[in-house]
């Protein structure tokens, strides 16, 4: 990593930290596209409960961790809702960037081949490692008898 | 109901078809590992990290749609397949449905595996093979990129909706009296519209990368044009 790196990383956390932080309030809060076609053929009150008639979401359970102090991206007990809802979206800014650049950090190659100094952007294994059909195939079967 | 919920819930799909897609998820998620590993290098691995931050905070940012009382979200399979590859990219996406399933309880965790497969999986994989394609008959211009991102992004989220029609045929709880078609048409048309505010946020997310810092999208790495001959070189390097 080199200093222009850092510079990217920063500047690039910084505009999630402001979209999930402030951003995050000014969102639509209407059901999303997956939500509203699940809910066609039912009618549903102004807190979005299901009323009556017939859709794919009527059976639809709570979630296991509802009561999670995070659930529904709040912060559980903070009545207000500007802050909840953006220190709750830093929070997951925050813990995401730390589980997958955590989790990539260690299953990261190693060695001479991954090693790129002088940061010039020249990738020496820069090469296409597009999901060729049958080789994609192949690594599937693969994994899933390993599975 | 939760009005918040952006992903499949518990109880939409019955939980043998879950678990079949879990564990189809989970050998899929392993061979990404796998095959990431040759792309994850000391520099890679920082970004793909942001990537995945990234996408967290913009899929909170629903935006409305035409259709009234609509919102749509970015997925995120094709930003992320631009920017660190399919293999990371697909991973990083699903970095992010773990994070919501397990903290911000968004999408039930036993429904985990059908919303990898749907957004994570399928979306990455349709978004990969239409950048491979693009990027290769398109010009190497930032309108060839900004054509590439946004078509890319567009398809693999429709894509995507159809993955859960796919999943609501085989374990769907409530029966639709064979009216799968019309959840198909509605998944597909109101998709059609999310994927166009998809379409953009990915065109505008990568094009501002290619004209900071070029050498950090990875397509533009990894995909040569057929004639090398034609290439020119994305907006001003900043080399």
């Amino acid at each position: 990593m080199t200093k222009r790196n850092w510079g990217f990383l920063l500047g690039g956390l910084l505009v999630a930290l402001l979209l999930a932080g402030v951003v995050s309030n000014y969102a639509s809060s209407h059901p999303d596209g997956l939500d509203s076609s699940l809910l066609t053929g039912c009618t549903v009150n102004a807190d979005g409960e299901i009323t009556g008639g017939s859709c794919p979401a009527q059976r639809a359970e709570d979630h296991e961790l509802a009561d999670s102090p995070l659930a529904d991206y709040g912060i559980r007990g903070m009545d207000n809702r500007f802050l909840s809802t953006g220190l709750s979206g830093v929070l997951g800014v925050l813990l995401t960037f730390a589980l997958g650049g955590g989790l990539f950090w260690l299953a990261r190659r190693r060695g001479p081949a991954g090693t790129d100094p002088a940061g010039t952007g020249t990738d020496p294994a820069g090469r296409d490692t597009g999901p060729a059909g049958h080789d994609a195939g192949q690594g599937a079967a693969r994994a899933g008898s390993a599975g | 109901m939760e009005i918040l919920a952006m992903h499949i819930s518990n109880g939409i799909i019955n939980g043998p078809v879950a678990a079949v897609f879990a564990a189809f998820a989970l050998a899929v998620l392993t061979l990404c590992v796998l095959r990431g590993r040759r792309d994850l290098d000391d520099r890679l691995a920082p970004m793909a990290g942001l990537v995945a931050a990234f996408i967290f905070a913009v899929q909170m940012l629903n935006f409305p749609i035409l259709t009234a009382g609509v919102s749509g979200h970015l997925l995120g399979g094709a930003l992320a397949a631009l920017l660190v590859g399919p293999w990371v990219g697909a991973l990083c996406v699903a970095v992010v449905l773990v994070v919501q399933a397990l903290v911000f309880g968004d999408g039930g965790v036993a429904m985990l595996g059908l919303n990898v497969t749907n957004m994570a999986i399928l979306g990455t994989a349709a978004a990969y093979l239409l950048i491979a394609l693009l990027l290769r008959v398109l010009p190497r211009t930032p309108a060839g990129l900004a054509v590439t991102a946004f078509v890319s992004a567009l398809v693999s989220v429709v894509v995507a909706s159809q993955g859960f029609v796919l999943q609501y045929w085989l374990g769907g709880t409530t029966d639709l009296g064979n009216n799968l078609t019309g959840l198909a048409g509605t998944m597909a048309g109101v998709h059609l519209l999310i994927g166009i505010g998809e379409g953009l946020i990915t065109a505008t997310t990568v094009l501002t990368v290619a004209k900071v810092r070029p050498d950090l999208v990875y397509a533009l790495r990894a995909l040569e044009p057929v004639a090398p001959a034609t290439r020119v070189p994305v907006a001003g390097s900043a080399r």
